[in-house]
């Protein structure tokens, strides 16, 4: 088993005190297969995968990633995780803006310590992004920018791939391709994938779907 | 206040306050006092007398250029001490102040200098006679054995005026009131007052770098005390008359909140004083025009009926201000009536 | 309307109370150091201008002799027609000092030269009958309660050390009796012809003070203005952040329907208001600044110009307006180019923060070209310019040349270190770091200047203090030195030093004008103490033989080089003869022109010069004794008896204090470039977020991340010190080499102190390290929360 939570809890303080935001979360995720979170604003969906990613820290509960309890990890681990078992790929984007395509693409990669120019190369192909190498951020659109994001992720060959609205920023025919690839490419590294989205379409092309309503899993 | 200010105070009569001119009603304390019965003597009273508060020797002119233009010429030198001694050097108390004054029909120019006794800048000496400040003077040039100032010389300049007189006394000295014992008030200050009324003149002006031969007649007063005025007496008007005739009057009247008081000194023709009581003579003035942002009155009709004498006096320049550190009205006047001659007057405290 | 949009506008300040304080303070301590060295300067103007109006000197043409003139002298002249009014002066010494003595006839004083109201009360007998009245400012009475002297009283219209009397009881004080000193000549009096000896001198436009302090005045001018541009830098970018922050807020408000005209003139407005706040602000500490520096600057003013300035401060009207106006102003020069971009805002823009302040690649082109031509400019003035002005002026353009390159040549270095580098991490911390410049570069530019004008200032002043104490020892070679009381006393104790001392030397002197500018001309004795120790610059074989027999001159450095002489050239002397240079000394510290004679050839010239002064030579363990022998012998009191490490201390006292001033304003200048940096850094930090948030989650922990920066700040400093250091080594050069030659008319030798500059440095690192703190531990300390909230769907 790739990811496994149990009773996973967490809230945040806010000024009317503590909001619990997950109330015991059970969920497994198999190497290869794909999960689609769903649910309204505020379920906990995105909270969930931040703890994944080990961004934040569990109040209770267990993440067995890759055999290890990251609930349990300090930053450092944490931090290790992040650059070696997981690849994130924001609503955002997030590049680097004082970083061009290549060096963008190749970043988490190099940071992991497992750069392959070939696998590069070959990534870069797939995307789409030969020509833009030598680009800047700020002068790609939102499709290139996603594009070269879903790159940075899987060029440092991640297990577990976790993905927060990546097409959110995105129309949908853009959204649509960005899609394709990103599943396509996912399964061609072997790598699990756990994506945060609302949309019911984008969902059913998963192979598995887990709703949260309120920070319990629902149905 | 002002050093200048203040020691024009202590010389010249300022507009009054409570102290009459500010300081010249002042206590004599200190000074001597000018004593009735006491004859004057030449030519010691000539000079300087340190142990009165204030002295001066005064000369008014009224010439005739070559066109028959006429114009008037002043030569003043004050002394005032601010304490009854001679004094050396620097520290004596003896200050000195020379005024001197051309008038033409349409211009009066004026010149001012002060200064200290005891260095040598301004003085006086009886014998042989000499009174400077500067380079004024006035000179004796009379003849051994006759009185020094029988004849003199006189100078002075000013940045646009410059005047040379020599004057020849055609009559003697004249003592004022009492055999010289001059009284100024009801209540009795006084001082020692003898006047030279009998110069002829010949000489020269200098009007703007234009030097024009002069003739005419001169005014000699010579006068010290130590407390003139009464502390409620505000200026004075004063007249020195010179007429066709050959005789003279000196009058004057000293304002104060009251009536005021008058003087005068008949002196006939070969010299021979009569003093009139106080009272007989009546000073009126008749018209009044606008001087240096005050109202002057410049025409008066001046009367003494013990002597049969109605006179107005009309001025040669009614704009003949003295803009001196105390400012005042000197200028030369002609007069019709009665009689006929010209003269000096002289206005103080307006 | 107005009050809506304008709440809206300040709203923004409420909520970022950080940001409105660095804005106020930045703004503040930039008025206030440039209003502070305006007080100063404004003091010590006013002081001069008394000084020089004191008689009237400064509008009133006067009569002068080859000396002292005799009073009988003066009397002649009045009674030929001169309107003229005798003034004595002299030094009066009282109990710890001395005070400039006038003596006065009021009574012919020109109306222009009256200073002083008499005769109120007490009126003028007691002035000028013994013990007369003497007149001193307010200070002065209170340092002479019980010195003695004739009753005081208070008139202010007088400098300090200055008092006024009657010359006839100057001359008794002075116990000169029949002397005056000169004659002042009334306006449009009639000039006469005057008798031999006495001359007529035409009034100085300027007094000599203003102008031999010109150059003082001038280099705390361009310090103040160098800590008020250094503070613009940080109201600069507290605008320029607020102003883009509100970007969104602009937008909305002339979605609303608020003109562009409008919005402007509100922000303006906004911008006013705040300028005044901080201006009142500024101001006052400013006062506050000139108040702490102005003891220094007086004992400077006093020890090396001879000018009394008062140690207290006036409060003057104009100062409040012109501090208030530096203000607004500087405000306005700061907010341009955001008031412009807001003008020109385009209304349909994406309603999202832009990176600010990022200069495109063209503006960074042409700021390096506005740069190198300022470079070019301060080489050009520096090879055909001389004088004051041509020197700050290439200072200007050296300072503001570096300044604008530096975000080019750092951006080149990070761009140069990116393309060097192996690692990943190396590679994204030079990426990032140029990408920070922009932010940065305004705040970097003013450690820049800070660090360049404090090596420069250290190197000038540590060059000229090297050269000033090895110059004292030269020239303060004997071992005491006597002033006698009188002619007669010196006389009896040249007798009695006969078998005591190893040699006396005669230190004459009289001053006179030499080639039209008033000089001092000293008496030298032919004796080894002067061939072996005087400090000669140039020097003809056979000086000191020459010297001797009568034959020729030495002129000081300063003479030299205001006249052009060189060895060999003709000096007129005052009365007639010339005689050739055959040596220039050096002659530190001294404003005046100087010329040295035989002792003979002086005493010649001049037969009246005062008999008083001497060198004494003897052992020196046993100058000591000596010393307190002959004052017991001969009751002198301490000041006439001044022995060498005495006076060698007195001279580097005043050298101190001249610089003590300049190093203050140093450290001010280098304090408020370190609150510049803070301000950036702080700005940057919290606008860094997003660019740092990735980096995170890819797998950095947030204590790297803050070492990165931390580090990443300390490199920008030191990169920046190192390109200070020859900055600041121009900028010594031109102050020695130019401003030097030119103020004070003497060119020192430059010495660099490599230890001084690694001091510096590491004050710049320590400086960066704790503007970076700040920034850095927040980074280290921020919660996951507030990195996650970057990654969160709705921003």
């Amino acid at each position: 088993m790739l990811l496994t939570l149990t009773g996973v809890e967490k809230s945040y303080p806010t000024s009317e005190g503590p909001l619990k935001v997950l109330h015991g979360i059970d969920m497994v995720l198999d190497a290869g297969r794909s999960l689609a979170l769903t649910g309204e604003s505020g379920s906990g969906k995105s909270t969930l995968l931040h703890l994944v990613a080990g961004l934040d820290s569990v109040d209770a509960g267990q993440i067995l990633l890759a055999e290890q309890d990251i609930a349990q990890a300090g930053d450092a681990a944490r931090a290790a995780l992040r650059r070696g078992t997981v690849g994130l790929v924001f609503q955002q984007f997030n590049l680097i803006p004082s970083l061009d395509v290549a060096a963008n693409l190749a970043f988490q990669a190099r940071l992991a310590g497992r750069f392959d120019a070939a696998w590069m190369a070959e990534l870069a192909g797939a995307l789409g992004l030969e020509g833009l190498l030598a680009r800047y951020p700020e002068q790609l659109s939102g499709g290139q920018q996603q594009r070269v994001a879903i790159g940075r992720t899987l060029a440092a060959k991640p297990r577990l791939v976790l993905a927060d609205e990546p097409t959110g920023n995105l129309d949908e025919a853009t959204g649509d391709a960005v899609m394709a690839l990103l599943l396509r490419l996912v399964a061609q590294t072997g790598a699990g994938l756990l994506m945060v989205t609302h949309s019911a379409r984008l969902a059913a092309r998963l192979d598995a779907r887990l709703h949260l309503s309120h920070g319990r899993v629902a149905g | 206040m002002n050093v200048k200010a203040f020691l024009a105070a202590v010389l010249l009569a300022a507009p009054a306050g409570a102290q009459g001119f500010a300081g010249l009603g002042a206590d004599a304390q200190g000074f001597a006092v000018p004593q009735p019965g006491q004859p004057l003597a030449f030519p010691q009273d000539h000079g300087a007398h340190p142990e009165y508060r204030i002295e001066w020797w005064y000369l008014t002119a009224t010439l005739t250029g070559p066109d028959g233009t006429d114009y008037g010429a002043q030569w003043t030198l004050f002394r005032s001490a601010l304490a009854p001694e001679a004094g050396t050097g620097w520290e004596s108390p003896q200050l000195w102040l020379g005024h001197a004054a051309l008038t033409t029909p349409d211009a009066h120019h004026v010149a001012e200098r002060l200064g200290r006794g005891g260095i040598g800048q301004a003085g006086v000496v009886a014998a042989p006679f000499e009174a400077w400040i500067d380079n004024w003077q006035m000179v004796s040039r009379a003849a051994g054995g006759a009185d020094a100032l029988d004849a003199i010389q006189v100078t002075a300049s000013g940045t646009d005026f410059a005047y040379d007189l020599a004057l020849q006394a055609t009559g003697p000295l004249v003592a004022q009131g009492d055999q010289g014992y001059s009284v100024k008030s009801a209540a009795g200050q006084a001082s020692y007052y003898y006047s030279q009324p009998f110069y002829q003149v010949t000489g020269s002006i200098t009007d703007q770098g234009r030097v024009i031969p002069v003739t005419g007649k001169a005014w000699l007063d010579r006068e010290w005390s130590s407390q003139p005025l009464a502390a409620d007496q505000t200026g004075w008007d004063w007249f020195s008359l010179m007429f066709d005739d050959g005789a003279r009057l000196m009058g004057f009247r000293l304002r104060d909140t009251g009536e005021g008081y008058t003087s005068a000194t008949w002196i006939a023709a070969d010299g021979t004083p009569r003093p009139m009581p106080p009272g007989a003579l009546r000073v009126t003035p008749l018209r009044e025009v606008p001087v240096a942002g005050r109202d002057v009155p410049v025409v008066w009709r001046v009367e003494l009926p013990a002597m049969g004498l109605d006179v107005t006096t009309t001025p040669l320049n009614e704009q003949a201000w003295m803009d001196t550190l105390v400012p005042y009205w000197e200028g030369p006047i002609t007069i019709s009536g009665t009689h006929a001659g010209r003269g000096y007057l002289e206005m103080t405290g307006y | 309307m107005i009050a809506a949009g304008l709440s809206a506008l300040l709203s923004h300040w409420w909520r970022r109370p950080m940001q409105l304080a660095m804005l106020l303070l930045g703004l503040s301590l930039a008025t206030a150091l440039w209003s502070g060295v305006q007080a100063i300067n404004a003091e010590a103007r006013a002081s001069y201008d008394r000084a020089a109006s004191v008689l009237g000197q400064d509008g009133l043409a006067r009569i002068v002799g080859d000396g002292p003139v005799a009073q009988d002298a003066y009397v002649a002249l009045r009674r030929a027609g001169w309107l003229i009014s005798p003034v004595l002066e002299g030094r009066l010494a009282v109990p710890g000092s001395s005070l400039r003595l006038i003596g006065i006839d009021p009574l012919t004083l020109p109306p222009a030269a009256q200073q002083v109201e008499f005769g109120q009360g007490d009126g003028l007998l007691p002035f000028i009958t013994a013990p007369g009245v003497m007149y001193v400012s307010a200070e002065t009475a209170a340092g002479l309660a019980e010195a003695g002297l004739p009753p005081l009283r208070v008139a202010d219209s007088l400098p300090p050390g200055t008092a006024l009397v009657d010359i006839g009881q100057a001359q008794r004080l002075l116990d000169r009796p029949g002397e005056i000193s000169h004659m002042l000549v009334w306006p449009d009096a009639p000039l006469r012809d005057l008798p031999p000896g006495l001359t007529l001198r035409q009034p100085e436009g300027a007094s000599d003070l203003a102008r031999l302090t010109d150059s003082f005045h001038l280099n705390l001018t361009a310090f103040g203005f160098l800590a008020f541009a250094v503070g613009l830098f940080i109201v600069h970018s507290a605008i320029g952040l607020a102003f883009e922050q509100r970007r969104p807020v602009f937008r909305t408000l002339r979605a609303l329907g608020l003109s562009a005209a409008m919005l402007t003139g509100l922000l303006l407005a906004e911008l006013l208001l705040l300028a005044l706040v901080a201006g009142v602000a500024g101001v006052a500490m400013g006062y506050g600044v000139a108040a702490a520096l102005l003891p220094d600057v007086a004992a400077t003013l006093s020890g090396l110009y001879g000018a009394e300035v008062p140690g207290t401060l006036a409060l003057r009207p104009g100062w409040w307006a012109t501090g208030l106006g530096i203000a607004v102003a500087g405000t306005l020069v700061s907010a341009a180019q955001s008031l412009w971009r807001v003008w020109h805002l385009p209304l349909l823009a994406p309603a999202q923060p832009r990176a600010w302040a990022r200069a495109s690649e063209r503006a960074l082109r042409w700021q390096t070209g506005v740069a190198l031509g300022l470079l070019a400019g301060a080489g050009g003035l520096i090879g055909a310019g001389q004088g004051l002005w041509a020197g700050f002026g290439a200072l200007a353009g050296l300072l503001l040349g570096a300044a604008l390159l530096l975000p080019a040549a750092l951006s080149g270095l990070m761009a140069l270190g990116q393309r060097m580098a192996r690692g990943v991490l190396a590679q994204w911390f030079w990426a990032d770091t140029r990408q920070q410049l922009p932010g940065l570069s305004l705040s970097l530019m003013a450690l820049l200047l800070a660090l360049a004008a404090n090596v420069g200032v250290g190197t000038m002043v540590s060059s000229f203090r090297l050269t000033f104490t090895g110059w004292l020892d030269q020239r303060l070679a004997s071992e005491l030195y006597l002033t006698a009381r009188t002619e007669d006393e010196a006389a009896q104790m040249l007798v009695w030093l006969e078998t005591r001392a190893d040699a006396v030397l005669p230190i004459f002197n009289a001053e006179a004008d030499i080639r039209g500018q008033p000089a001092e001309i000293y008496g030298m004795a032919d004796h080894a103490t002067y061939r072996d120790n005087w400090p000669l610059l140039q020097a003809a074989p056979d000086v000191w033989d020459r010297m001797a027999s009568g034959q020729a001159l030495l002129v000081n450095e300063q003479l030299a080089r205001r006249e052009g002489l060189g060895l060999g050239d003709a000096v007129a002397l005052p009365g007639g003869g010339a005689l050739p240079v055959a040596g220039v000394y050096s002659d530190y510290g001294n404003p005046v022109a100087q010329v040295i004679l035989s002792t003979d050839r002086l005493l010649a010239l001049f037969p009246a010069t005062p008999r008083l002064r001497y060198a004494i030579r003897v052992a020196p363990d046993r100058a000591a004794a000596l010393a307190e022998e002959m004052r017991a012998a001969f009751d002198l009191p301490p000041e006439n008896l001044a022995d060498q490490a005495a006076i060698k201390a007195f001279s580097l006292q005043i050298f101190e204090r001249t610089f003590a001033v300049t190093a203050a304003l140093n450290v001010l200048t280098l304090g408020v470039a370190g609150l510049a940096m803070f301000a950036s850094l702080m700005t940057l930090s919290a606008m860094r977020l997003p660019q740092l948030a990735p980096v995170w989650a890819m797998g950095l922990t947030k204590a790297r991340l803050a070492g990165l920066d931390l580090l990443r700040t300390l490199l920008l400093a030191a990169v920046v010190m190192l390109a200070a250091l020859p900055l600041g080594l121009a900028l010594a050069w031109v102050l020695l080499a130019v401003v030097n030659v030119a103020a004070f008319g003497w060119r020192l030798p430059m010495y660099v102190f490599p230890g001084d500059w690694l001091r510096l440095g590491g004050l710049a690192l320590l400086a960066a390290g704790v503007a970076a703190a700040v920034p850095v531990r927040r980074l280290a300390l921020l919660s996951p929360g507030d990195l996650l909230r970057v990654f969160a769907h709705e921003r």
